[in-house]
């Protein structure tokens, strides 16, 4: 089996990169062999978490690639980072329905949810960066 | 920019809109006021929003849909959403999301036997004119 492009960056500035993104997540999961389901799963993910950075960052990025886990198992990895001013309390926010503005406030819950990993790094005044991972089965 | 348009039809006293595409923010935004302005012109008295074709709902397309639901109704129209893939349904409880107060049908034909149960019960009560 011919093996997918390893990694692909996409640039989140306005609403249009957020479709963007998951286009590509979504690609990237589909070539690696993730059913539908899950491909719908990350695509979400990814969209929720671009639109974070639509709508508390100036700008920022997200990289989808194939990874390999320690016991070798595939799969993939979302990495979605800004330049925003940070999250004061992460605790608060990963709480169901906890909401900073016109969004639901259930991006980051529910984003865990969706995935099988979730690692949340963030400093106030810098930036926020989140990794996800999902394995194949 | 120019922002895509999604087609409204109209069958009897019903609209009929349908989602073929992956909709970012704006668009959405501006589907949701063209579907308020269709409802307000046409009186019509019920919306299927046929979401078949969409493989993506985050919480904003969901708050979106839910939204165009409760404003539908407090101008009186009936709104039906049709035709939710099975991961979107998935992804939509996992991820936490309510569609409170939203009908669902299983498809297009459901929509509207649903459509047509919901105006004529409201008819028979006398609640529209």
């Amino acid at each position: 089996m011919a093996s997918p492009a390893e990694e692909r960056c996409i640039p989140v500035k306005t609403d249009l990169d957020i479709v963007s993104a998951r286009v590509e997540g979504r690609n990237l999961a589909r070539e690696l062999g993730f059913g539908t389901i899950d491909q719908a799963r990350i695509a979400t993910a990814i969209s929720e978490l671009t639109r974070n950075v639509v709508l508390y960052a100036p700008e920022g990025k997200v990289t989808v690639r194939a990874v390999v886990s320690d016991d070798a198992r595939r799969g993939i990895e979302v990495v979605c980072e800004d330049n925003g001013p940070g999250i004061v309390d992460v605790e608060l926010v990963m709480q169901d329905g906890y909401s900073t503005s016109s969004g639901l406030g259930m991006g980051l819950p529910g984003t865990k949810r969706l995935m099988d990993e979730f690692e949340i790094v963030t400093k106030v005044g810098a930036g926020t960066k989140i990794t996800v991972r999902k394995w194949l089965k | 920019m120019e922002v895509t348009r999604i087609p409204i039809l109209q069958i009897e006293n019903y609209l009929v809109a349908s989602i073929q595409m992956a909709l970012h923010d704006e668009a959405a935004t501006q589907f949701r006021d063209d579907l308020l302005e269709r409802i307000y012109a046409t009186k019509a008295k019920g919306l299927i929003l046929d979401l078949t074709a969409v493989d993506v709902v985050d919480s904003f397309l969901a708050r979106l849909t839910g939204d165009i639901a409760e404003m539908a109704g407090l101008m009186g129209t009936a709104v039906v959403i049709t035709g939710l893939q099975p991961e979107v349904a998935i992804t939509l409880v996992e991820l936490g999301v309510e569609l409170k107060g939203v009908i669902t049908a299983l498809n297009l034909e459901k929509g509207i036997a649903a459509l047509r149960r919901m105006v004529g019960k409201e008819s028979a009560n006398g609640i529209t004119g």
